[in-house]
């Protein structure tokens, strides 16, 4: 039986992340993943290193994350693919540019200075491809894209130099807390810990219910598409108030777009299934957006595994209803950016039972009535 | 390098690549039809930029791609030759028609 | 856009070989309604292409197994099929969505049953410098002289193994081309390992017409026997090709105009894996195959492979294929006509099965030209040298998929057609495990490149309105 300080359930970022930070402040940890690293949402995401637009709740840890981003090469030995290339957040009428600016103001108010409003000319400097009708935007200078799967790996490899230990093929099917210290039962062995991580993405719903606190997590398939090079146009990522996008020129001409668009996911079996109509959504409002953008070729569609909570907003902290045990999942299509800092604060709360980031509306009690 | 047969009862269809005239039969692809008339690329590639020619025919290698009529990436391999057709070679990354 | 295109069909077929004509024909003929879609502006797929519109007025020169293809093809447009042709599918769904984009329109559409018969494609042969301009593949030349009647012309070398690299020698002779060389890549290893399988060989359809063939091509051209390295060398164009022998290991060069190289076809394996299919690797034929039924029934229901997709048997079987799965489907509506198909195709089938298995041990593909080393390209479309496979599975990618971060080996416009089984055999080779293990790139929909336009302009979904995610 292997036994380690601390079991890690899931080898995507967060769960790499954890142990990375684990293990830096001195812990022996296990990672179990029951397929291999970076197999699901980690790998094949769009890559948004996003500070903008943010659930309020999330933004003191997307600013610290963003802290960590620009030392990523400092913390994992590969500078990851990250680009600080911008991210705007297209307005296309007025109502849209009015919200952006009252959401502007009410961050500016809690000391968050990150999201600029910009009118007609400043947008078309960050854009100059933009269409006609958009009227301004928000931009955030310093957010960008990195490479997720290479990101993953990057922090799998830093944690292994520090001696944690990876088991992939290894899927965490049932959990024992006996004589204080953790067993996790995987067909091909048992695990044994004093402290639990749940970082198991789109399962992680599965292992909160065994946990004894079950919560209403949807796992989905978000599409993504992206095109044949086409000669540089767009630096910045893009986005688009009121209509779900995600969009990314790379430095060799392809480009990302995707956007919120659920295909069809089976838990079991691994297996995605894209829904054309929903992709031809994305479709219309890169071409609305970018009308030349309307002859670039589609050369591969693909959807990642992804848990959901209906706040939109992970389950971040520790467990109410097991001791020694932590969780870090269902980042809502949107957990790339966090993954660096959620990393340090799970390893906080395992290591010191305190972090300095304010996490309570992250708590997984919001989903058990009458709780604490 | 290749030779049209002696005979061939077709019609005759007039064309251009990259500006210059040249000519090809009814029922060539646009692939048969540069080959037929000596060209040497019809594109570059655009992570090096090196020079390329149809080498499938059967509309699975990608080298075959040109520009026709404006619209790039096309596979001129699975593309019939027209009369009046422009074809032009495509250098590196395509740029998009605005 | 194909204005008569319906919204549903009880048999969708996708290529216009000699699988998919006769496949379509028996449903059409059973009153099914059927819709085949193809790539090209005319049947007969690669095998009998330019079948309807060959300009070749001499028909000695492609040679009777060729215009056997007639006679599908009339059968097919008596039959009552909706044949689409300028139509790319590029997506069908496990529960049998079709994408298909024609006429610079895209569209869905559903159907009850599907046959893939989108046939082989050459296999990958990866040696230096065969990117260069002057450098094609066998098949490519003989789809030239098909539909266009065109012939290498200068200085001309046929370079690797198999019974097309002879069809085509001899039937580029008969319409008046020199040839300089046939470099006949053939091992000494699979010509001795073949022999267990010679006496099926013996009794099997291809013995005379083969020897017959290589005999005449032996008369008329020079053949240099054994090579083991191939090298195509020039600067913007190929120039020459060294080679070397298991007699000589020095490389020797001849100049050369054009170069036509062939190791044999594998099955064309993009749209069924797209869909889920299971596939397997298969060691004889050096290739992955999709796992099917005696009727070519893959493991997800409705959907069927008929022809070479399906793993190699030639051109003949490939119809007879068709017509397996074809009945399958037509025995719930005609079951004494889908009796009758079956059994003829099962008798014909066994018929051109034997001596197969001698043809793949013999003319099985020497490892050093499935497997390049050095700078060669092993990704045509990205660029991707071996050299640069191999270091990435040092840094831990253990398969084609994981490699992707790194390397856009495999992203490029062909999807992994020209370099997927090259890359999951340098994979192996380098890791120790069999390609099995290794496995194929994760492909997934559209299989052919479809413009953003197109895709915005499929019908819209108020469905798809609501279901959007806030991300």
């Amino acid at each position: 039986m292997a036994t380690a300080d601390v079991v890690v359930i899931g080898g995507g970022l967060h769960g790499c992340s954890a142990a990375l930070h684990l293990a830096r402040a001195g812990a022996s940890v296990v990672v179990l993943e029951k397929d291999h690293v970076a197999r699901h949402a980690s790998g094949v995401n769009a890559g948004g290193v996003r500070r903008l637009g943010r659930d309020f709740a999330e933004v003191p840890l997307s600013v610290a994350s963003l802290e960590l981003w620009n030392r990523i090469e400092e913390l994992v030995d590969d500078p990851c693919g990250f680009e600080r290339v911008g991210q705007v957040k297209v307005a296309e009428d007025e109502a849209a540019l009015q919200s952006m600016r009252e959401r502007s103001e009410t961050l500016r108010r809690s000391g968050f200075t990150h999201e600029e409003v910009i009118g007609r000319d400043e947008l078309r400097e960050w854009l100059p491809a933009v269409a006609p009708h958009c009227v301004g935007g928000v931009v955030c200078r310093d957010d960008g894209a990195a490479l997720p799967f290479r990101t993953t790996l990057a922090f799998r490899r830093k944690a292994e130099s520090l001696g944690v230990r990876f088991h992939e093929g290894i899927c965490a099917q049932a959990f024992e807390r006996s004589g204080g210290a953790w067993r996790v039962w995987s067909p091909h062995g048992t695990f044994e810990g004093g402290a639990l991580v749940n970082a198991a993405g789109a399962w992680a719903g599965e292992i909160a219910r065994q946990l004894g606190e079950p919560v209403p997590m949807a796992a989905t398939a978000l599409m993504l598409m992206i095109t044949a090079p086409v000669a540089p146009f767009v630096k910045p990522v893009v986005g688009v108030q009121g209509r779900p996008l995600s969009f990314k020129q790379y430095a060799n001409g392809t480009i990302m777009i995707g956007g919120g668009q659920r295909g069809r996911a089976d838990l079991a079996t691994n297996r995605t299934s894209l829904d054309y109509a929903r992709l031809a959504f994305n479709a219309r409002t890169a071409a609305d957006l970018f009308p030349r953008l309307r002859h670039a070729q589609i050369v591969r569609a693909w959807a990642g595994i992804e848990g959901m909570m209906p706040d939109g907003i992970p389950v971040i902290g520790p467990s109410c209803t097991q001791e020694r045990a932590w969780h870090a999942f269902g980042f809502s299509a949107h957990g790339f950016q966090l993954g660096p800092i959620v990393g340090s604060i799970i390893a906080d709360l395992v290591t010191r039972g305190a972090t300095g980031l304010p996490i309570t509306p992250f708590s997984i009690a919001r989903f058990t009535p009458g709780a604490a | 390098m290749f030779r049209r047969p002696r005979e061939d009862a077709r019609a005759l269809v007039r064309f251009t690549f990259d500006g210059a005239p040249l000519e090809a039969r009814e029922g060539d692809s646009v692939a048969a039809a540069l080959l037929a008339a000596g060209v040497t690329a019809c594109r570059t590639t655009p992570v090096s930029g090196a020079p390329r020619t149809p080498y499938c025919m059967m509309g699975v290698c990608f080298d075959c791609l040109v520009v026709v009529d404006g619209v790039g990436n096309r596979q001129a391999c699975l593309v019939p030759v027209r009369d009046g057709m422009a074809v032009e070679s495509q250098r590196g990354k395509r740029e998009l028609g605005a | 856009m194909s204005p008569g295109l319906r919204d549903e069909y009880d048999v969708a077929v996708i290529g216009a070989g000699p699988a998919g004509l006769a496949a379509a024909s028996l449903c059409a003929r059973a009153k099914l309604s059927t819709v085949l879609f193809d790539e090209q502006a005319a049947p007969g797929g690669q095998i009998y292409r330019g079948i309807t519109q060959s300009p070749l007025a001499d028909r000695s020169i492609l040679g009777a197994d060729y215009w056997a293809g007639e006679k599908i093809a009339r059968e097919f447009f008596a039959s009552g099929v909706q044949y689409v042709p300028r139509a790319t599918v590029w997506s069908v769904t496990a529960e049998r969505e079709i994408g298909v984009s024609t006429g610079g329109g895209s569209r869905l559409l559903q159907a009850k049953h599907v046959i893939i018969a989108t046939g082989a494609l050459e296999r990958p042969f990866p040696i230096p410098g065969w990117t260069l301009p002057g450098v094609m593949t066998a098949g490519a030349a003989q789809t030239l002289l098909k539909s266009s009647g065109i012939v290498p012309d200068g200085r001309t070398v046929l370079a690797g193994s198999g019974p097309l690299l002879w069809l085509l020698a001899w039937q580029l002779l008969n319409a008046g081309a020199t040839l300089d060389a046939i470099l006949d890549t053939t091992s000494r290893e699979s010509r001795a390992r073949a022999r267990t399988h010679l006496p099926s060989f013996l009794i099997s359809p291809y013995l005379l017409k083969g020897l017959k063939l290589l005999r005449s091509v032996r008369k008329r051209v020079r053949v240099v026997s054994d090579v083991t390295q191939l090298e195509a060398k020039g600067d913007a164009r190929v120039q020459s090709v060294a080679y070397a022998t298991a007699a000589q290991g020095a490389p020797v060069g001849m100049p050369v105009d054009n170069l036509l190289l062939h190791q044999g076809v594998v099955p064309n394996v993009n749209l069924a894996l797209s869909i889920g299919i299971e596939h397997r690797w298969d060691e004889e034929q050096l290739c992955f195959v999709p796992v099917l039924s005696p009727s070519g029934a893959t493991s997800v229901p409705g959907i069927y492979i008929a022809g070479d997709g399906g793993g190699i048997a030639g051109a003949q079987a490939a119809a007879w294929r068709g017509v397996m799965s074809a009945s399958d489907i037509v025995r719930a509506v005609n079951p004494e006509a889908a009796r009758r198909a079956a059994k003829a195709a099962r008798t014909t089938l066994e018929h051109f099965a034997r001596g197969r298995k001698f043809l793949d041990a013999y003319y099985r593909p020497a490892p050093q030209f499935r497997v390049p080393a050095g700078d060669t390209l092993a990704c045509r479309c990205e660029e991707v040298t071996a050299r640069q496979v191999i270091e990435t599975v040092a840094l831990g990618c253990p398969g084609p998929n994981q490699m992707k971060s790194f390397l856009r080996c495999g992203m490029g416009p062909c999807q992994g057609r020209l370099c997927g089984l090259t890359v999951t055999e340098l994979i192996a080779r380098e890791r120790g495990v069999s390609p099995q293990e290794v496995g194929y790139y994760r492909l997934r929909p559209p299989v052919k490149p479809i413009t953003v336009a197109e895709l915005a302009e499929l019908p819209k979904d108020d469905a798809a309105v609501k279901a959007v995610v806030r991300i």
